[in-house]
């Protein structure tokens, strides 16, 4: 028997799409070294029996349940600890984010076990799993192997595929976890503030990023207009000329001493593609470059190259964008 | 109360070296140039900035590595920044631990120095695996929270802010606790040349992992329970499409349709 | 003498601009241009000279202060606590800090490179305990050199092996090595006998006090882009020594200003200076020979393009990884005129000539550095003391640039240097006994016998390098006199062809200027200070001189900048690597902040 368990995050009503992408990775790598995907929750009476049964969709056979303050790592530590003491599994999956990480390496303390952080892919060899990571600046790939009883691989954000393709309902087990003193030591005050005003370019799914092509900071209105046509989580973003330039603020900046980027789309106008640039997107989902010298090194690993005049395009791409989504 | 802070720092290859697995170990090469974890500065400037502060009396800041003989350089690095002393940890023995067995081994240094507050910064410029302070806190038995970016003393405890999956959380905890601090929580001040070139002459322990009691059959390669091998490239991306814009009309069109079909609009 | 960058009230009264017609700034409206009519806005004496100590208790006390942790300056540290080791009365009378290196790079050897063939009896004195195959453990010599070849390129595909190799490049018997790392060891060396080595430190300024060098002062940091003091500002320190070496190599900060201070350049001709492009190739099959080779290609052979320079190709075996590698480079003298020559496209384009494809083959590029080094030998050499203070190595002056040698002199002038330190600590002999030292030694005589064979050269490349062979072969005798100088800065520049020939980057052998800059481990942070002077508004052809010439593509013009008269050039300092070619042709490099810039490693 090796199985795989699932923490499963949630919030209010709805349980988080990296945590469901876990869910579908466990039941596909499961059903490969002859075992069952689990998951676990823990939370209040907002986890009904309807919500937590749902997982089955996802591929889980088995959802364990208890009750406690949601949003906190600790005490889902004591939580998985006594759900793998009493059943076994031998392999823990994580679909990223921060909870993740602290529920990991709590639970990689408290079980004596091998943890990989940031992995991309996920196989079954020889009845056990093996985990991939990049390395160094996703130069490398390496790949874990796991000793002991049990291994914990925690996904990179959108690794891990949520998908539909589970047998029904869940079989759901609640459980009583016998919490540590210091499991709920830290309290939550306030939780999932939202809060606008500084760019944040690391979160966003649509990134416009900016280049001197701009040609003056006054042109930065078409990106704010396209990024705002996206609508939803998007931003602009710039190059480092743009940034020295004093038309974009340093937060925003890309780049190998700016910030490391891996949106869905990563539209790039007026940017030419230097390597240190490149360094800080080249994670992104779909690359789109915009500019108007064929040459430029951006296109060899843009996903869609455009060789024209931005000014001449971005402006219709805006309207045009707006009319899709009506 | 006096608060005694240990801030945990680590040497890795300097950001501008181009990093590499050396083959004959699998290991990272770490032969280049060396500094101290950028990401550390921050939780070293976090604990001399509530060490100045007038919330709550720190009595003194501990810099704690695990290394080779060469991050004594990391430490004298934490030291001219503001720690008062600092404690080596270096043993044949740890080399080529995982990140658990890390844990464990710092956790079990810690325990000998009873601190209030650890320190951690987020990540490590080189392991990259934003776990080792809750691997830490497990073993010590205190709680622990990460990427931390406002930190202020509040009812003898910390109220604390950081982003995580939903939006921003605000918590309250008591002390002893474990924090890593996110690069955003402060602007790490230089040193100055006099704290260099004093730095040298601070306080400095080396433990073996006897003195630290740690289990030998617990870390290093053999004791961990994480093995990396089998290194190789990513598979290389396809070419991308390239439009020349003719027509700007149809270029849209041809955009809107390639960004449609993928789903991102 | 005075600075070439800091000609402003010079080039008014000599320069071309009399009788022209000027534009309202002053500067003369048609060409053709020079660069030295256009210095940068900046004043060396207010800027780099300190009248004075601050306040006793805010100022740093040390022994000797060394600025410069490369070779040179790393010698002097090495040689100077071996004497100190022996006397420990005057050791503990230099106080808590015998000796300080104040190095501006991450780590000593961070900014600096060199070819480099190594002439090996200066360091062989210095460090007499180990022998060449120590060097090789420790991972800064790579090995014997057992044949020379020497080639004449004609053109693009053909290479003239010379029956003999003229004596300048005999180089059999010489040691293959990395300044960068010899630095590093050279670092450690001096650390653990005792010196403080303050890395990530600039030296900014040159503290005098009553006409006498009393020590630097460290520079600022934490100050944003226009200078203003940012929330972690922490402000320079003065740091008093006895005894100041300068050993910043070529053309160094304070350097310049001592030099202009202390009239060190009376009698002597203008320093002119060579920009050397090098990279570092790992390649499957070991190269068997050093080779040079002299032109004229990848360079233009007629006069009117000014272009003087050679390459070498030199083996390099790693014994620790066993790995083959090839040192490859190109130098060119930077008295040129075509504005569009660059040493880095001219370098990607030497790669690409079957004699050099054949030793690239199947290899990648692991290394990439640029510097500019003096080249005017003897006659450019200033005064080597004034009170206070010495110069080292390429601070001095002390290359050879026609057998492209310079690291035995840093070492040998270093441990001169040193020697005539100690006495003067000891009060037994004035510090300016260096000065004969230096003259009496192998590296005087070395230059003096050289002193008139690269000149010649300037007169472009074939005519003049038979007299400059006959030059060397009679270590001088046959070439008397004094040769002189034109300043690299009063070049009139044209825009020719030589970008013509450049070939566009193939990523596997051939390469642009950022993927080169990316690979130097350039970090320069993005929000500090400009640390260009630069006047910035300038005739095309100066324009493109330096968008061309600078190997780190630093400079720009923009797409929409008119064809001719002036432009306005776009300054990305951050790619910067200090090479220091800006201040030969126009502009002034000043340090940035501590730690910015390059880090590089086997160059």
């Amino acid at each position: 028997m090796a199985d795989i368990l699932v923490y499963v995050l949630h919030n209010g009503d709805a349980f988080n799409k990296n945590s469901l992408g876990a869910v579908s990775e466990a039941a596909a790598r499961a059903a490969e070294i002859g075992g069952s995907a689990h998951a676990a929750v823990l939370g209040g009476e907002e986890l009904t029996d309807e919500m937590v049964a749902g997982l089955g969709a996802y591929g889980a056979s088995k959802v364990f349940r208890t009750r406690g303050t949601a949003g906190l790592a600790a005490p889902v530590v004591d939580f998985l600890d006594t759900v793998i003491a009493a059943h076994g599994q031998r392999y823990a999956i994580f679909g990223g984010g921060l909870l993740g990480f602290e529920i990991a390496g709590g639970l990689a303390a408290r079980r004596n076990a091998g943890l990989t952080s940031e992995v991309v892919e996920v196989q079954a060899q020889d009845g056990e799993l093996v985990a991939h990571r990049p390395i160094l600046a996703d130069s490398q790939i390496s790949v874990s192997r796991y000793r002991g009883n049990l291994g914990i691989i925690i996904g990179r954000i959108n690794a891990f595929e949520a998908k539909r393709s589970g047998a029904g309902a869940a079989e759901i087990v609640d459980i009583e976890v016998e919490y540590q003193p210091f499991s709920n030591a830290a309290q939550l005050i306030s939780r999932g503030e939202q809060r606008g005003a500084a760019v944040d370019i690391e979160g966003a799914d649509v990134l416009v990023a900016v280049g001197r092509g701009f040609g003056s900071g006054d042109n930065l209105a078409m990106a704010d207009e396209l990024a705002g046509a996206f609508g939803g989580n998007s931003a602009v973003a710039a190059t480092r000329a743009v940034v020295d330039a004093g038309w974009a603020p340093y937060a925003s900046q890309i780049g190998q001493t700016g910030k490391t980027v891996a949106p869905k789309l990563y539209l790039a106008a007026g940017i030419s593609g230097a390597i240190q640039h490149k360094v800080g997107m080249q994670s992104s989902e779909n690359i789109v470059a915009i500019n108007k010298d064929a040459n430029a090194p951006i296109f060899e690993f843009s996903d869609l190259g455009v060789v024209g005049d931005l000014n001449k395009i971005l402006p219709k791409l805006t309207d045009a964008i707006k009319a899709k989504k009506g | 109360m006096a608060l005694k802070i240990a801030v945990l720092v680590k040497e890795v290859p300097d950001a501008a070296v181009q990093k590499r697995i050396d083959p004959a170990t699998g290991r990272i090469d770490r032969s280049g140039e060396r500094n101290l974890n950028p990401y550390d500065t921050h939780a070293i400037e976090c604990a001399v900035q509530l060490k100045e502060g007038n919330e709550i009396e720190v009595d003194e800041i501990i810099a704690v590595t695990m290394g080779p003989e060469s991050a004594v350089r990391a430490l004298h690095k934490a030291v001219s920044l503001g720690a008062d002393r600092s404690i080596h940890l270096t043993d044949a023995a740890l080399a080529g631990s995982d990140v658990s067995a890390t844990g464990y081994a710092l956790a079990k240094v810690l325990e000998a120095e009873a601190p209030d507050l650890v320190l951690l910064g987020q990540q490590s410029d080189d392991g990259e695996s934003y776990t080792v302070g809750s691997v830490v806190a497990d073993h010590l038995r205190a709680p622990s929270l990460s990427q931390v970016i406002k930190l202020d003393v509040v009812d003898g405890g910390l109220r604390l802010e950081r982003q995580a999956e939903y939006g921003y959380d605000t918590l309250q905890i008591p002390f002893p606790a474990v924090i890593s601090v996110g690069d955003a929580i402060n602007e790490p001040r230089y040193p100055s040349l006099k704290a260099i070139m004093g730095a040298k002459k601070k306080p400095l322990e080396t433990k073996s992992a006897a003195d630290a009691g740690i289990d030998t059959a617990q870390v290093g390669a053999s004791g961990s329970n994480v093995q990396c091998g089998d290194f190789h490239a990513p598979a290389a991306k396809a070419p991308g499409q390239v439009i020349e814009d003719e027509n700007t009309n149809e270029t849209v069109e041809k955009i809107v349709a390639w960004l449609d079909e993928r789903k991102l609009i | 003498m005075s600075e070439p960058a800091a000609g402003a009230v010079r080039s008014q009264s000599r320069g071309s601009s009399n009788g022209r017609v000027l534009d309202p700034d002053g500067k003369p409206a048609y060409g053709p241009f020079t660069p030295a009519q256009f210095p940068p806005p900046y004043d060396v004496e207010a800027e780099v000279i300190k009248r004075g100590l601050d306040p006793e208790d805010e100022i740093i006390d040390v022994g000797v202060a060394i600025v410069g942790g490369g070779t040179a300056g790393l010698a002097t540290a090495n040689r100077l606590l071996q004497l100190l080791a022996e006397d420990p009365e005057l050791m503990a009378e230099l106080g808590e800090v015998p000796v300080a290196v104040i190095e501006k790079a991450k780590t000593c050897g961070g900014h600096i490179m060199s070819g480099a063939v190594m002439v090996p009896d200066p360091l062989l004195e210095l460090y007499p305990e180990m022998t060449r195959e120590d060097w090789r453990k420790h991972r800064f010599a790579f090995g014997e050199v057992e044949k020379d070849a020497v080639y004449l390129m004609p053109n693009a595909k053909r290479a003239i092996k010379l029956p003999s190799t003229p004596p300048n490049f005999a180089n059999e018997g010489n040691e293959v090595v990395s300044v960068s790392a010899l630095a590093r060891y050279q670092q450690r060396t001096a650390e653990e006998a005792g010196a403080y080595i303050l890395t990530e430190t600039a030296a900014t300024q040159l503290i005098v006090e009553d006409g006498r060098v009393v020590g630097v002062r460290s520079g600022d940091k934490g100050r944003g882009k226009h200078g203003e003091e940012l929330a972690n500002f922490e402000p320079g320190t003065d740091i008093k020594a006895r005894v100041t070496v300068l050993a910043e190599g070529n053309w160094g900060h304070l350097t310049g200003a001592a030099i202009r201070e202390f009239d060190l350049g009376r009698h002597r001709e203008p320093p002119i200076w060579e920009l050397g492009v090098k990279e570092v190739w790992k390649v499957p099959k070991p190269l068997d020979r050093v080779i040079h080779t002299l032109g004229p290609w990848p360079l233009k052979l007629s006069p009117k393009y000014g272009q003087v320079g050679g390459t070498w190709l030199y083996p390099m075996k790693d014994e620790t990884t066993g790995d083959d590698l090839v040192s490859i480079g190109l130098v060119v003298g930077l008295e040129y005129k075509d504005a569009t020559t660059s040493a880095h496209d001219l370098l990607q384009l030497f790669k690409t000539h079957p004699l050099v494809q054949k030793i690239l083959d199947g290899g990648e590029r692991v290394a990439w550095s640029a510097k500019a080094l003096p080249g005017g030998g003897y006659w450019s050499m200033p005064k080597l003391s004034m009170p206070g203070a010495v110069l080292v190595g390429d601070a001095g002056g002390l290359v050879d640039t026609v057998s492209l040698k310079g690291i035995h002199h840093c070492i040998q002038s270093g441990k001169l240097a040193a020697e005539a330190i100690y006495r003067s600590l000891k009060g037994t002999a004035p510090l300016s006994k260096y000065e004969a030292a230096i003259e009496a030694s192998s590296t005087g005589k070395d230059l003096w016998a050289t002193r008139n064979t690269r000149q010649p050269l300037a007169k472009g490349f074939f005519r003049g390098a038979p007299l400059a062979g006959l030059g060397v072969a009679s270590r001088g005798w046959l070439l008397p006199g004094r040769w002189g100088w034109h300043r690299n800065d009063e070049t009139e520049m044209f825009i020719g062809n030589t970008k013509d020939s450049y070939v566009k980057p193939d990523n596997k052998y051939t390469f642009d200027k950022l993927s080169s800059v990316y690979i130097s481990g350039n970090a320069t942070r993005d929000d500090a200070p400009n640390h260009i002077k630069l006047e910035k508004h300038v005739p095309r052809e100066i324009a493109e001189t330096w968008v061309w010439m600078c190997p780190a593509g630093v400079y720009e013009i923009p797409d929409d900048a008119p064809k001719s008269g002036r432009v306005d050039v776009i300054v990305n300092y951050t790619n910067c690597v200090q090479c220091g070619a800006i201040t030969a042709k126009g502009g002034r490099l000043t340090p940035p902040e501590g730690g910015d810039g390059p880090l590089y490693t086997m160059v």
